[in-house]
């Protein structure tokens, strides 16, 4: 295995770069910077969960003091198209358009209203008449493919729908071996099908945009978003305008978590700014965030598992059923994920089957969410694991170790599946699983407490644990570039696309950036997600960042350390391919040194002048997974049902950390936010479609009152493939807590829950249900 | 209607409108590290002092203001020097997305001007009306435990 190098600045806890600005409170955040001028946009949002509009009157809305431009389906383009924020050409249906005369979930798009100021704007969308002729709402999985249901899009012109008069937005089949067979050859088997739930990102700032004309009269927009690069792209395809014509600026984000990865906004924002002149603000309330932003899909996960005595896996099938909500944003490649980040795991299996479909219903439109599937899909496989190991009495760590995939191997499921298409054929080049597994259990006293059914009155203890990977970006698809660029004090302008949602890539890739060029952090200026200024990146998402864009920051940095090593080649009379650079200097093997200012003076100033700079770009051709193992200990009160997560430990590896406390950060924000998502979050929707809790007070996310005692271990290894050894590690902490949980659960009380999230109520229900029979 | 009010030490009388939040009237008056996270007081990154005790300042009337003393995070440094609390959020990882981070560090100092030993349950309990989606927390206790610390020592060396 390839050996990890000793670095000056890459695995340094370094504080983050926007950090100074961020804890004294700067203006930089989308709505901390608008003109007095601005107009305040409110968005009128369907009563009903499918219905069409047979006429609105705006004219009262329209005459009103104060209002500057009313938008409807009458008055804006109809393209169809994507929110998500992909690759083109992306891989979810053009389903949307800015309006429609069809609306599909309650709070979908009817109007926007632009004034003066708030309070007018929403006066005025009060003055908005519509009549609707309600359609039969599609309110679950079973409804959508119910034979003769509603059809949601029943439109002619949506493409990239698999079945649109079926409801079905995506169908994914791909086999290896022959699983009918494999079942027939094992000695055990186990089956078991899981829900998840409608659950939301909860980003603290909701979804904003504030567009504006510069100077020059082009339209730039200034928003809260992962994807800028695609969102200048589809703006300017659904607006009907030159790319050229649109700026996008991404400032600080108020986090993301895939919410941010779709042009929720921008295209109402745009509108605004183009007709009227004048600078526009959008930003949704929180309850329309809960309502009409975007969530985790829904999905209803089968999962059977056969093995033989000695615990090997023969067969594993995964079946999921995914609700897309009213909008296919993301409905293929999250679905695809669900078995493409699950199954080559347990790469011992010689016969797999995945099978799945997205369909459409009348209800919150899901998107990206971290995780994106794998999430949904390793609930079922890791509880189903733990009932084989049940069954086998083998312990559910042993069961693992037996099956999981190590270094050199691969998985036939990489080639077959990928990001909604086939994938791309991949051998593990770098894997800490068993040492993850061994720190960990050490770390959660496995051994001293699992299937003990420690009592403390009427609460019962249990132990449970899950292993699983994720991966690195989008192999072939995704792209990171960078520029850097010398100054003539030492220090160096990056540009990247790379766009920092708060995830400290901006931090981490000027790491980079400085231990290639043997500078300190604080010489390395970044200035990322600005689609005048920096190179493309197709953004935040697929924990694609470090690998993808820190590879091509990677590259930028040795191309610029080459150009300076030959300037100072010419002044020291060495040869360039002796010289390296440290300490903010070129260092010849005998011990001379030119510093950096020197060399920058010498390329502007003095001789054969040259700006000393480079852009390199970044396609990956894998996506090394990072892996994770997971530990809880929970108490269950028998009494009430209630669990509580007593002790929680992670221990992950993501290639090298870059920078530790970061990816730290990211695993705990992931399991806090994964803990959530098992216990307490679940958005409740009535029988007519409506979101019931659209606030943070009836949506419970964790606060610092409800986290466990969590431990996060860094086990590091060094992926030959990534820029300093790093894979990823933003997406797979917040897979774990769910199935660890329901496996805790099922220690201390012997029930396997298996619909999320576990609330006193479902626990009781299982409770009752397992000492009836 | 017209109050007075003291902002960061400095005395301002501005014209507000009836109902018009504390939080609204900061924005306005430019204290941009006031935050609007929820506008019901349930997530705390509007945080402010308000003679000296942290408040979701979406939950009080701009006129409940008046005659009275309002500090926000953009009042925390002193003498050009950033807050402990400030300092140890950067050491210690507490922050990720900054946009909680206003109202956390508000309610970390105002927790530390009454109790400068916090238990670690004590400090949960002062930043639970803190949501914070990035973290999950962890970092953001050790930091105010750091900064407990560096302000205890402040005041033994000083």
């Amino acid at each position: 295995m390839a050996e990890r190098p000793d670095f000056a600045v890459v695995g340094k806890s370094e504080r983050k770069v926007d950090g100074k600005a961020l804890v004294t409170g700067k203006p930089v955040f989308v709505a901390d910077a608008c003109s007095p001028d601005t107009l305040h946009v409110e968005i009128l949002g369907s009563p009903h969960a499918h219905a069409r509009i047979l006429s609105i009157d705006v004219s009262q809305a329209e005459a009103m003091a104060g209002v500057a431009c009313v938008l409807t389906h009458a008055n804006t383009p109809p393209m169809r198209h994507t929110t998500a924020g992909q690759g083109f050409p992306e891989p979810s249906p053009y389903d949307a358009r800015v309006f429609e005369d069809k609306v599909r979930f309650v709070g979908d798009r009817v109007a926007a209203v632009a004034a003066e100021s708030e309070a007018i704007a929403l006066a005025a969308l009060k003055e908005i008449h519509v009549e609707y002729e309600e359609l039969e709402p599609v309110l679950s999985i079973d409804e959508a493919l119910r034979e003769g249901a509603p059809v949601v899009h029943d439109e002619p012109d949506s493409t990239g729908i698999y079945d649109a008069s079926r409801n079905i937005v995506a169908d994914v089949d791909i086999d290896v071996g022959d699983v009918t067979a494999g079942f027939e050859e094992s000695d055990v088997v186990v089956e078991t099908t899981c829900e998840t739930q409608y659950a939301q990102h909860a980003p603290i700032e909701t979804h904003v945009v504030y567009s504006y004309l510069d100077s020059d009269g082009r339209l730039v927009l200034r928003t809260s978003t992962q994807v800028p690069f695609h969102v200048r792209r589809i703006v300017a395809q659904v607006l009907g305008i030159a790319i050229r014509d649109i700026r996008v600026i991404k400032p600080r984000v108020g986090g993301g978590f895939g919410a941010k990865q779709e042009v929720l906004l921008e295209d109402i924002a745009g509108l605004v700014t183009l007709r009227t002149g004048r600078p526009a603000l959008i930003r949704l309330t929180r309850k329309e965030e809960f309502v009409a932003a975007r969530t985790r899909h829904p999905m209803r996960v089968r999962v059977k598992l056969g093995a033989g005595d000695d615990g090997i896996l023969q067969a594993i099938e995964m079946e999921a059923i995914s609700n897309t909500g009213a909008y296919g944003a993301h409905g293929l490649t999250v679905l695809a994920n669900t078995g493409s980040k699950t199954l080559p795991l347990y790469n011992k299996a010689p016969n797999a089957h995945f099978y799945g479909q997205a369909v459409y219903t009348t209800l919150p439109v899901p998107g990206a969410y971290r995780g994106y599937g794998a999430t949904q899909g390793y609930f079922p496989l890791e509880a189903a694991m733990d009932e084989l190991a049940e069954r086998l009495r083998i312990d559910p760590i042993d069961l693992r170790r037996r099956n999981h995939i190590r270094l050199g191997e691969t998985s036939p499921i990489f080639e077959k599946l990928g990001e909604g298409r086939e994938g791309v054929e991949q051998t593990i080049k770098s894997c800490e699983l068993e040492q993850c597994l061994q720190v960990g259990a050490e770390r959660i006293g496995w051994a001293e407490k699992r299937g003990r059914r420690i009592r403390n009155g009427s609460w019962v203890h249990g132990l449970g644990m899950s292993i699983m990977m994720q991966g690195s970006g989008i192999p072939l698809i995704d792209m990171g570039a960078a520029t850097i660029k010398m100054n003539e004090d030492g220090s160096f302008n990056l540009l990247v696309g790379a766009t920092d949602i708060g995830t400290g890539s901006d931090t981490i890739l000027a790491q980079i950036a400085a231990e290639v060029l043997g500078v300190p952090l604080e010489k390395m200026l970044v200035t990322s997600s600005d689609t005048d200024l920096t190179p493309f990146d197709v953004g935040a998402y697929a924990s694609s960042t470090t690998y993808v864009s820190g590879m091509a920051v990677q590259r930028a940095a040795q191309k610029v350390r080459d150009q300076i090593t030959a300037v100072a080649a010419e002044v020291l009379g060495i040869d360039a391919r002796e010289l390296s650079l440290s300490e903010e200097s070129v260092v010849a093997p005998n011990g001379e040194r030119l510093s950096l200012t020197q060399v920058c003076q010498r390329a502007m100033y003095e001789s054969d002048q040259f700006q000393i700079g480079a852009t390199a770009s970044c396609v990956p051709t894998e996506s090394p997974p990072p892996f994770l193992a997971n530990f809880a200990e929970v108490g269950v009160d028998t009494e009430t049902g209630r669990v509580k997560v007593l002790h929680y430990v992670a221990a992950v590896d993501c290639g090298v950390a870059i920078n530790p406390i970061l990816a730290e950060g990211q695993m705990e924000g992931a399991i806090v936010n994964g803990i959530g998502y098992a216990l307490t979050e679940e958005m409740q929707i009535s029988s007519r479609g409506r979101v019931r809790n659209p606030s943070l007070f009836d949506y419970k996310i964790p606060g610092a009152l409800d986290i466990p005692k969590l431990e996060v271990i860094l086990v590091e290894s060094y992926e030959p493939t990534g820029p300093m050894g790093a894979k990823s590690v933003g997406e797979i902490g917040i897979n774990g807590p769910i199935p660890t949980i329901a496996n805790a659960i099922h220690d201390a009380v012997g029930v396997r829950l298996k619909e999320t999230p576990f609330t006193p109520e479902r626990v009781l229900a299982a409770m009752r249900e397992t000492s009836a029979a | 209607m017209t109050i007075t009010l003291t902002i960061n030490g400095v005395r301002k009388t501005v014209e507000i409108e009836p109902g018009e939040r504390l939080s609204d009237l900061l924005r306005c008056e430019g204290y941009l590290g006031v935050k609007i996270g929820c506008s019901a007081g349930d997530c705390g990154a509007c945080a402010v002092l308000l003679d000296g005790r942290a408040v979701n300042s979406c939950l009080v009337f701009a006129a409940k203001a008046d005659g009275r003393e309002v500090v926000t995070v953009e009042g925390l440094e002193r003498d050009g020097r950033l807050h402990p609390v400030q300092e140890a959020f950067l050491d210690e990882g507490g922050l990720q997305c900054g946009y909680c981070t206003p109202g956390m560090l508000i309610s970390a100092v105002d927790l530390l001007s009454r109790n400068p030993d916090p238990t670690e349950a004590e400090i949960r309990q002062s930043l639970s009306g803190n949501l914070c989606r990035c973290t999950g927390y962890v970092k953001q206790i050790r930091a105010v435990q750091r900064a407990a610390a560096a302000m205890r020592g402040g005041e033994e060396n000083g």
